[in-house]
């Protein structure tokens, strides 16, 4: 049965928070210009990183591939603009460690020219597996904020089959507004990358969901479906709760579908993709131009200007907040992310990338309570809020004393870190921390678990070698002794056939002998003219006998003489 | 009083047969604590402890001779495992096997490397690649930085390097406590809770 029109379901938890979007909506999305300096991550997408193609002194086209997937779970990379490759160095990138990671740098030259892009195709006439390959050349990955190739998940496999494609305009997080304005003012895209995702999925139906914050949004969504005349997609106004924008509680609101907790949203039949893949998805197919930019926002009381900037991937922060008039007074924290999910960077020399989709410069009173947190008093307000109805007291007492068996046992892994616990805390206990650090600590001990299991396998391997070379050696010199001790132990075996083959020689030579003895046979009955023939022929052979003879001594006796 | 001692005597017999042949019958095969100890140790294969590898140390312990604290690679966090498993109190590492220090990873000069293959069969577990008179090269992931081969090199072309620290591997720091929080939660663990 078909779902009566407007209804929507609930999931459990959540939070009322304030949005702070209206001040980074109320201009336009801005056209950053070209950057002095490129710095493209090789590592923008959950996966391997990304394969380096191009060499220092390389010179590349804008939209040129520059390193390539590296194996099923990965994506390619193109260069932003044009220019020469510097060089492929590491880098510190936008991540909470402050670490560095290999990047491609690029000088651009400022001419912004187009490389030879791939012929366009109608993409209605694609199979949907040529249309999957085609977002995988683009380089397109989710662009809200995880970075999953998003060619994998429009690949339904075998065993299952898509009943709804749900794409998500939620954008539920406090400050953040890149994909409010995207569609505001590129919705006829995002519908047209809707549909052709759709057709790669080959799904039943399209559901958008878009939080009632955005009437504007909504609008002109609703606007684009008709225009494009896919009356079908339905565009849903959903109450304002945070997280709506997580995957799974988009899901249930839309769909009342529940995911499994160690399941996908394919298990369900449905998939969820962010309006921002959708709208690179039409620019890769339709216009056959990869993934280089993206809408960032910069908000935040530490910047003088507020708003969103379409932004060349790879162009570093500090020439994003500059184009918004740089830092004020106030400016205490970078946040990469939202303030409820995002995390604090070190820099601004980091650039941006596929998944940065939002610059928050905070100031103090925007940043998290301080450092200071007082005992859990057990109110449970954390368990209330919490959208994936974990105990988050439980996991807390367990990262505190890092009993990892038991956090597992409470599902530590199903957290999502949206932050709803750790922001209702009366102690002002940073919870999610607690859960980031257990969650890295378990992957740790499980990564060294394996390693010493891998050399304990190979320590034994060792052991068994050694074992089998020093029988090896032991037998062969067994044998060998075995060989040379041999003749003394079977002479009479051994000396026999010598002896023997001696005798036998010595035999042939008496037979011989005695032969020459014996009578000739052929000589009886001869005539007197038979016998004087032979007479004269042994009278000559005793005379050309002795001279030969003396001849020959004479002649091997003067090399001596 | 006959009947009774009789018939008490015959239902012990009947069951202490059924539970004899239960013991037998569905006898349930219990991992050696030496497997046991074996899997809490590190698998450095260094010999610090002064037995030829981890698992010649794990069956020592298991036969008594070895004490829990001489696995310097292992550290505390190993002498805290073996303690709860073995049933007795943790104690601090013994000095005299080593020092707890940073995961290292062994590295060989190539310029220098004259290929004598001496540091090959040093390896415990066979992480060094090259022939006689070929380049050695160290195989990072399956190195365990147990040092074994630096002795036996005669040109000293292999150092100690410490694991680099890569974001794949990165984990998130302990979140720091105050000072006045800590006091107050110091009774606060889950036990002391529950």
């Amino acid at each position: 049965m078909k779902k009566p029109a407007g209804k929507l379901w609930h999931f459990m938890g959540g939070l009322h928070l304030p949005d702070h979007k209206d001040v980074s909506t109320r201009t336009p999305i801005q056209q950053l210009g070209i950057p002095g300096r490129l710095v493209i991550p090789l590592q923008q997408h959950i996966g391997e990183p990304a394969e380096v193609l191009v060499r220092a002194g390389d010179r590349v086209s804008k939209g040129q591939i520059i390193a390539r997937a590296s194996g099923y779970y990965s994506a390619s990379i193109h260069a932003s603009t044009s220019g020469t490759v510097v060089d492929t160095i590491e880098q510190p990138i936008a991540h909470p460690s402050g670490l560095s990671a290999p990047c491609i740098i690029i000088k651009p030259d400022g001419d912004d020219r187009w490389g030879k892009l791939p012929p366009q195709q109608d993409y209605k006439k694609l199979t949907p597996s040529t249309l999957r390959s085609l977002i995988r050349e683009a380089g397109i990955v989710g662009l809200g904020g995880a970075g999953f190739p998003t060619f994998i998940k429009l690949n339904p496999g075998a065993r299952h089959e898509i009943d709804t494609l749900i794409l998500n305009g939620a954008e539920c997080e406090p400050y953040i507004s890149c994909d409010d304005m995207l569609m505001r003012e590129r919705a006829e895209d995002v519908i047209q990358g809707l549909i052709i995702m759709r057709h790669a999925l080959q799904a039943k139906r399209c559901l958008i969901g878009i939080e009632e914050n955005k009437q504007e949004a909504y609008d002109a969504m609703r606007l684009a479906t008709h225009a494009l005349g896919v009356a079908d997609v339905e565009v849903i106004m959903i109450p304002i709760l945070y997280p709506t924008g997580g995957e799974k509680q988009l899901i249930r609101i839309l769909t009342g579908l529940e995911v499994p907790h160690d399941g996908l949203p394919i298990d369900v039949s449905v998939a969820v993709h962010n309006v921002a893949t959708a709208a690179a998805v039409y620019d890769a197919v339709e216009k056959s131009q990869p993934l280089i930019s993206r809408v960032v926002t910069v908000t935040g009381d530490g910047v003088h200007g507020q708003g969103n900037a379409s932004v060349l991937i790879g162009t570093p922060i500090q020439e994003l907040i500059e184009q918004f008039g740089g830092y004020t007074d106030k400016a205490q924290r970078l946040i990469i992310g939202g303030p409820m999910m995002g995390f604090t960077v070190s820099s601004d020399q980091i650039p941006v990338t596929k998944t940065t989709n939002c610059i928050l410069v905070a100031s103090p009173q925007e940043t998290s309570p301080p450092d200071t947190h007082y005992p859990c008093i057990r109110c449970g307000d954390c368990m209330d809020v919490c959208p994936v109805s974990l105990l988050p007291q439980q996991l807390y007492w367990y990262a505190r004393a890092r009993d990892f068996d038991k956090l597992q046992n409470y599902h530590l892994f199903d957290c999502i870190e949206c932050g709803c616990c750790a922001y209702v805390c009366p102690s002002q206990i940073p919870l999610v921390q607690y859960y980031r650090f257990a969650k890295t600590a378990i992957w740790e001990q499980e990564r060294s678990r394996s390693k010493s299991s891998l050399a304990r396998q190979r320590f034994e391997f060792r052991e068994d070698r050694l074992e089998q070379e020093k029988r090896e050696r032991a037998e062969r010199m067994r044998k060998k002794k075995a060989a040379l001790n041999k003749p003394k132990a079977g002479s009479d075996a051994n000396e026999d056939p010598k002896k023997a083959a001696i005798k036998a020689a010595l035999e042939r030579v008496k037979k011989k002998q005695a032969t020459r003895g014996v009578e000739k046979t052929n000589v009886d009955n001869l005539t007197p003219d038979q016998q004087g023939k032979i007479q004269q022929i042994n009278e000559r052979r005793a005379t050309t006998q002795v001279p030969a003879q003396n001849g020959q001594t004479d002649q091997a006796d003067k090399p001596g003489t | 009083m006959l009947t009774a001692i009789l018939a008490i005597s015959l239902l012990a017999l009947v069951f202490g047969v059924i539970l004899g042949l239960s013991s037998r019958y569905f006898h349930v095969e219990s991992d050696p604590i030496v497997n046991k100890i074996d899997t809490l140790l590190p698998q450095t294969q260094c010999g610090q402890c002064t037995y030829p590898g981890c698992r010649p140390y794990a069956e020592a312990m298991a036969n008594g001779e070895a004490d829990i604290n001489q696995c310097p690679p292992g550290g505390q966090a190993t002498i805290d495992a073996l303690a709860e498993l073995l049933g007795v109190d943790p104690k601090p590492l013994n000095a005299e096997n080593g020092v707890e220090e940073q995961p290292m990873v062994a590295i060989i000069d190539e310029q220098v490397c004259i290929g004598c293959t001496l540091c090959i069969q040093a390896c415990p577990v066979d992480a060094i690649l090259g022939a006689a008179k070929q380049m050695h090269t160290v195989i990072a992931e399956e190195c365990t930085g147990c040092k074994l081969c630096i002795p036996p090199c005669p040109v000293e072309c292999i150092d100690m390097i410490p694991v680099r620290q890569d974001i794949e591997h990165w984990k998130w720091p302990y979140p720091e406590a105050t000072p006045e929080a800590l006091q107050t939660d110091a009774s606060l663990t889950p036990e002391a809770q529950t």
